[in-house]
């Protein structure tokens, strides 16, 4: 595998931010050849990106985490020889962690743009389209990706800008532009918040580098200020409860492909939040404080984000909610384990179960939520209604959507065999142990969701067939395969749930964890 | 008993393996049961038509029970809670900033209290 | 004293840009906000650079003395990069907003709630 394409395979960190940025310049060009050139350059640049995140991942998870220094001799020379053991230039590092969201990426954002291959627009707008889709890819990459804090700044506002020119890209008489507004507002102070947590990190430690700051850290008040500064934005990015206002608005009128990229968007931002706290700030936190705060935000989450989502008429509205609350079971397995960090005995007992639930808990989230925007997406596109209480009887003409939104309601439910159910169970078991109460909690949240997804499939799929709806079809091919996809990915997960858990979910625990491991590959190469 | 592809979770263990064979079993059980059912059918005609106590049936529109009325019992009773959630959701973006600024400040200073 | 000046004057400019966040009316104003805050976060970042009595960090033909640090200088410039594609945006999404709501009042941007 290291020759791979005569030494290619080296230069797979900075491909994966390049590829898409070139194929993303590339469509405004397509477009003026032919317009069906968007379409296959769009599809091809991201499976190329796709393959690379893949490549990436199977790497780092047999041989261990990757760095690489831009502007270098080598991409091996993190510490260049002349300056003293400090790291000078911007630095990828992808471990365990960061190659599994670089998984999550390449699966869900590819099976989205096959999806949006089905869009009709007016002349133009394709190639808008997917370039910005293409930005919001390399945005994402990047900030999985990099190990240096300002980097992880502008890849945060790229993809933040991106997305919510995404949002808007259907106007939709004025509603899109409005969602988009609010999404690029708070997204935009979040980042500024963030960007002045970095600098004060920068005026203490003098360098922006992770690894570096993370062995230097003596925790003083302004480092206090800076934990804060750091994981609050990112939070409300990941739509913590009570700053998940956005998220409603902003998933419910995005395209349904770029909705199912979004989520992925903000399985970044939890990234990035749990990269902070247990990279970069790890044991020097005040544990008890810290993990209560992230366990906090994940009950307020998961509660009140179901519960807003049972009166919804809006299909996507309804949704998006359910994104809320699932985002809830991350925060409170993560922020177990948070809790329990300085407590050896406590985290083998069931602090390392419980994060391995919250973090396969993104993966399976990712997934089922995916599917099921992609299905609500392929209803609102043959029917033209996105109002629950006009929909009804689709179960006839749409066999294949039915099929699909079963499997992906079924999982974020959390029944077996699906996927949802293995990374709920590590969560119950675990959490249980820690305060029975938050288990108890939880498994209410997901009876909940149950409740949720029952009436949306009624509404949508149950009954008898409508006169309304008499030409209705089946949603196009592309949509099919696509939703496909994802569902036996789901299926998958949720019979095999070992094979992912030890191969891809306990070493990126491990990464979150160790934080020596992460130091040691920039500082010690 | 470990299976194969079980999942251990420190207090528990889930084989999804076994409840495949489990609901296969089930499944084929069940098929076998509808089977012993009677051949011959007769499909359409009177005797298929639902039986509304000597009413018509009303069209499909009307039939179909739309996505407000389900769960109305759990509505009303959780009115109280689901006005004051409601009200908190306005729209308003400068709302949605004050939210966000106000869990910032309760972080740090909570976080240079402690 | 005097040294402390520009952090005082960081934290008045992001103090007055996050109040009218919050508290205008206007979209506008609020988008102005906005922009008074990265300039207080920009303000922060070249005066954290500064070192007393330092020197351009130019090598060539360099005077004795302590240099400024350049980095934060490069980070300063990003971010006003940054800083200026969010306006652009925000902006254009003010101009759509008003030409299909025919407000600009953020108490009345507000199709999405609840």
């Amino acid at each position: 595998m290291s020759t791979f394409f005569g030494g290619l395979d080296n230069h797979l960190p900075a491909l994966l931010v390049g590829v898409p940025l070139l194929f993303a310049f590339l469509m405004p060009l397509a477009e003026r050849v032919h317009r069906r050139l968007t379409d296959i350059l769009a599809v091809t640049g991201m499976g190329l990106t796709s393959l690379c995140g893949v490549l990436l991942a199977i790497r780092v998870f047999t041989t261990g985490a990757v760095g690489y220094a831009f502007g270098a001799a080598s991409p091996d020379e993190m510490l260049p020889p002349d300056s003293g053991g400090v790291p000078v230039r911007i630095l990828f590092t992808v471990d365990a962690l960061g190659a599994f969201m670089v998984l999550i990426i390449s699966v869900v954002g590819l099976a989205t743009l096959v999806y949006s291959v089905t869009r009709e627009d007016r002349h133009g707008e394709k190639a808008t389209f997917y370039a910005l889709f293409l930005l919001l890819t390399a945005g994402v990459s990047g900030m999985v990706a990099t190990g240096d804090l300002f980097n992880l700044f502008v890849f945060l506002e790229i993809s933040s800008l991106a997305g919510a020119a995404l949002v808007a890209v259907r106007m939709d008489r004025g509603v899109a532009v409005e969602a988009a507004l609010k999404y690029a507002l708070l997204s935009a102070t979040g980042g500024l918040l963030f960007l002045l947590g970095v600098a004060l990190l920068y005026t203490q430690y003098g360098s922006l580098n992770i690894a570096f700051i993370a062995r230097e850290l003596r925790m003083t008040g302004l480092d206090t200020v800076a934990v804060a500064l750091l994981a609050v934005p990112m939070a409300m990015k990941c739509g913590a409860v009570p700053m998940h206002f956005w998220m409603p608005d902003a998933y419910s009128r995005a395209p349904a492909g770029v909705t199912a990229f979004l989520v992925v968007s903000s399985q970044c931002a939890m990234y990035v939040l749990f990269r902070s706290l247990f990279t970069l700030f790890h044991r020097r936190l005040d544990l008890a404080m810290f993990g209560w705060f992230v366990i906090a935000l994940g009950v307020l989450s998961m509660f009140i984000g179901v519960t807003m989502a049972i009166p919804q008429k809006d299909v996507k509205r309804l949704m998006a909610y359910h994104a809320i609350s699932q985002s809830g079971y991350m925060l409170l397995g993560v922020g177990v384990g948070l809790a329990v960090l300085g407590k050896p005995e406590l985290l083998d007992a069931y602090g390392r179960k419980a994060m391995a639930g919250g973090i396969f808990h993104i993966m399976n989230h990712a997934l089922y939520k995916g599917l099921l925007f992609l299905t609500a997406g392929a209803v609102i596109y043959r029917t033209g209604q996105r109002d629950l209480n006009n929909l009804g009887g689709l179960g006839h003409q749409m066999g294949w959507t039915m099929l699909c939104f079963m499997a992906g309601a079924l999982a974020i439910a959390g029944i077996p065999p699906f996927n949802g159910f293995a990374s709920k169970f590590l969560l119950y078991e675990s959490v249980f142990r820690f305060n029975p109460f938050l288990s108890i909690i939880a498994i209410l949240v997901s009876v909940l969701t149950l409740a949720s997804f029952m009436k949306v499939f009624h509404s949508m799929f149950m009954g008898p067939r409508l006169p309304r709806f008499a030409e209705v079809r089946e949603a196009p091919l592309p949509m099919v395969v696509s939703m496909g996809v994802l569902a036996v990915l789901v299926i998958l997960g949720g019979l095999f749930p070992t094979v992912v858990v030890e191969h891809i979910i306990e070493p990126a625990v491990v990464a979150l964890l160790e934080q020596s491991e992460y130091i040691q590959t920039v500082m010690e190469r | 008993m470990v299976f194969a592809f079980s999942l251990q979770s420190g207090s528990g263990v889930w084989h999804p393996l076994v409840w495949l064979a489990a609901f296969a079993v089930a499944a084929i059980i069940a098929r076998v049961v509808l089977g012993f059912g009677r051949g011959s059918r007769k499909t359409g005609g009177d005797h298929v038509k639902p039986f509304l106590s000597g009413n018509e049936e009303l069209d499909e529109e009307r039939i179909h029970v739309r996505a407000s009325n389900l769960y109305w019992g759990y509505l009303e009773a959780m009115k109280g809670y689901y006005r004051r959630l409601t009200a908190l959701h306005t729209g308003n973006v400068a709302d949605y900033l004050l939210w966000l600024f106000g869990v910032l400040a309760i972080m740090i200073v909570v976080g240079l209290a402690t | 004293m005097l040294l402390d000046l520009p952090f005082v004057a960081v934290g008045l400019i992001a103090v007055i840009g996050l109040g009218a966040m919050i508290a205008k009316k206007n979209l506008i104003k609020v988008i102005l906000g906005l922009g008074l805050l990265e300039g207080a976060v920009n303000l922060f970042l070249v005066a954290v650079g500064y070192r007393q009595d330092g020197i351009a960090p130019i090598f060539t033909n360099a005077p004795e003395g302590v240099m400024v640090m350049p980095t934060v200088q490069a980070l300063t410039l990003t971010a006003i990069v940054i800083g200026v594609a969010t306006l652009a945006l925000l902006l254009t999404m003010a101009m759509a907003i008003h030409r299909h709501y025919k407000t600009l009042n953020v108490e009345r941007i507000v199709k999405l709630k609840g």
